[in-house]
């Protein structure tokens, strides 16, 4: 498949409204030429109107959607050269792959045999040539989803926009279809919106991670950024797990159980906090006085995730902190230990709420 | 050791084969042998040879078209009416109560059926007698709902309910994603319609249209409750030679006919199958 140079998409101050709820609210975004960006949040947070929008699916309130320099907020979607993925179940099932593929080139008009020839060479590029004549009852769903990738793809669109493709897919046909579309994706060379509520998926496929709450985006920035330095407490306790712990700003540091942590925003307002403390950051020692303290508690679960572990320490107080580490050193700290915390000092992030501890 | 134990699983099935066994296969076989009967008890082709009667062919001809033509327009309206609910609210007040409401008029039918057409559009009917005061003459060009006319009407009454019914579930089965796809991919609601919903939707739609047709071709107690004259459909024609006050008791010749009926049905009922199936593989 021909490689095409990728176009500048911009979202500007997009609004949409659905009776009193406001669905988007001034979002504004702008996706540089060939990049992948993933739009994550929860449920409800305005995502998937987003990527609507910009589809021409549904019409914004305010804004203008820019594509490649045209301003298309009022151009139908059928006329924006737009392909989308959907979530599931979005081939036509009187169709088999290939005609699947071929039905954006009919509506360009591409005559039988050189759509027949496009269509191949796109199952081609997603590994499903030999599946051409099958079905989608007859594909599994990742193959579907792979489909729809290659008919989103055939049409050589200026954007490709995927609608949580591959939530619908079980663990492992998840993983490998992600690497999938992002090989092709950066194979193709195409603008690119990804929008889910997966973290995992997010920050593994996106060039940037935007995360979006209550129809804005809290942040927006590459995937080891939003991870480590999250830009507000909502993005620290969306993406990867948090701690809370509550601690005392002082100073410009953060205390917390006899700790002083550093801040990611100095001029935090002196008094009580909690503060958001990454699994990662806290380790566990079993040597040493293990006699009661701040950070001294028992280890109450040992969760395995393959390559690493992640241990829950029970501080008292109904106070308890997760710690994430190589399985290798965790496995030495068995249910029931006697552990003693320690927190590394990497900036902390501040979140007022009263709710303190335990959340992760 | 080692035999193949018996499998009881079909033992569930046999209410619904005992059920079918009396009466649709017991009923079909009596009547099958007795067209090949006569009165006497010997055998005999001469009751088929007697359905090329002029009056049975103009029964079986106005049986077919009645049927054909209140299939089609009972199919084109029911089908208009289920997509019209189907895009509405699934919770919603309209889908229940035109759902209830087809679930109950499909099967309103009979005596009670052609009395409410007499009672409101007969020649004494209440809507008759209010259009005659604004000048308006329903009949006109004489008592049509005595004749074919007549049943064409009342039976779309419970065709077009029972279209809604059995056409729904495609429509359902419709997803809204595929517009938006077509539509992504650069076509109209016109290419949806011509490529996407009208070949998913179209095997269902004749076969329910042929489940309408079947449904009409075997109806029997409106149209006698309506014309209990003389015998202008086939059904009519059966129930003549049954217990016919001037001509001849002819069972074997009603049998027969029958045959003609359970033939057309059967042939109807196999095609219905096979569009359904079709479309059940598509739209699961």
């Amino acid at each position: 498949m021909a490689e095409r140079a990728g176009v500048e998409v911009r979202l500007e101050n997009l609004q949409r409204r659905y009776g009193p709820v406001t669905a988007l609210n001034d979002l504004s975004l702008t996706i540089a030429p060939g990049e992948l960006v993933a739009l994550l949040g929860p449920s409800g947070c305005g995502k998937t109107t987003a990527l609507r929008l910009l589809a021409g699916l549904e019409q914004a309130d305010g804004g203008r959607v820019v594509i490649g320099g045209a301003d298309v907020t009022t151009v139908p979607a059928n006329k924006r050269d737009v392909g989308m993925v959907f979530q599931a179940y979005s081939l036509f099932p009187h169709m088999v792959a290939w005609e699947n593929v071929a039905f954006g080139l009919q509506m360009r008009k591409v005559g039988a045999a050189e759509r027949k020839r496009r269509a191949l060479e796109v199952l081609d590029l997603v590994g499903l040539a030999p599946y051409a004549n099958r079905y989608a009852t007859q594909l599994s769903g990742g193959q579907q989803q792979r489909v729809a990738l290659a008919r989103a793809l055939a049409i050589r669109p200026k954007v490709l926009l995927l609608d949580e493709p591959l939530s619908a897919l079980d663990a492992k046909v998840r993983s490998r279809l992600r690497d999938e579309i992002r090989r092709v994706q950066l194979e193709v060379g195409i603008t690119t919106l990804f929008v889910t509520h997966d973290q995992e998926e997010a920050l593994a496929i996106a060039d940037r991670v935007g995360v979006m709450n209550a129809g804005h985006l809290e942040q927006l920035g590459p995937p080891t950024l939003v991870y480590t330095r999250p830009a507000t407490p909502f993005v620290a306790e969306f993406v990867g797990l948090t701690n809370r712990l509550s601690g005392e700003v002082k100073s410009g540091m953060v205390e917390v159980r006899g700790t002083q942590l550093p801040l990611v925003q100095p001029n935090e307002p002196q008094g009580p906090a909690i503060a958001l403390v990454r699994p990662e950051a806290v380790s566990l020692a079993t040597d040493g006085n293990l006699a009661d303290g701040p950070l001294v508690g028992t280890v109450i679960a040992v969760a395995f995730l393959g390559a690493t572990s992640r241990v829950t320490v029970d501080l008292g107080g109904g106070v308890t902190v997760l710690a994430q580490m190589p399985t290798s050193a965790a496995a030495g700290h068995p249910a029931g230990t006697r552990v003693r915390l320690a927190l590394r000092d990497d900036p902390v992030l501040i979140a007022r709420e009263e709710k303190a501890s335990v959340d992760a | 050791m080692g035999g193949r134990r018996l499998s009881l699983n079909w033992i569930g099935a046999v209410p619904f084969l005992v059920y079918v066994a009396v009466f649709l296969l017991l009923p079909t076989s009596i009547i099958t042998a007795g067209a090949f009967l006569k009165g006497d008890g010997s055998a005999t082709l001469s009751n088929f040879q007697d359905l090329s009667r002029p009056y049975v062919i103009s029964a079986t001809v106005n049986s077919i078209l009645l049927s054909a033509l209140t299939a089609i327009v009972g199919a084109s309206f029911g089908a208009l009416l289920a997509y019209a609910i189907a895009t509405g609210n699934p919770q919603g007040l309209l889908r229940r109560v035109v759902v209830s409401a087809a679930g109950v008029l499909a099967q309103f039918g009979g005596v009670t059926l052609a009395f409410a057409f007499l009672a409101s559009i007969g020649p004494a009917g209440l809507v008759t007698i209010l259009a005659k005061q604004y000048g308006i003459n329903v009949y006109a060009g004489g008592f049509w709902i005595y004749d074919i006319r007549g049943l064409e009407l009342v039976y779309l009454y419970f065709q077009i309910p029972l279209m809604v019914l059995v056409f729904l579930p495609a429509v359902d089965g419709i997803k809204p994603q595929w517009r938006e796809a077509a539509e992504s991919l650069g076509g109209t609601t016109w290419h949806y319609w011509r490529y996407v919903a009208g070949p998913l939707l179209a095997p269902a739609f004749l076969g329910c249209t042929l489940l309408l047709f079947a449904n009409s071709f075997s109806a029997y107690a409106t149209a006698n409750a309506l014309i209990n004259q003389g015998g202008i459909i086939l059904p009519q024609q059966i129930a003549n030679a049954l217990s016919s006050e001037v001509g001849l008791h002819e069972p074997g010749f009603a049998k027969a006919m029958a045959v003609t009926m359970i033939v057309i049905v059967v042939m109807v009922t196999v095609l219905y199958s096979l569009l359904q199936r079709r479309t059940s593989k598509w739209l699961q």
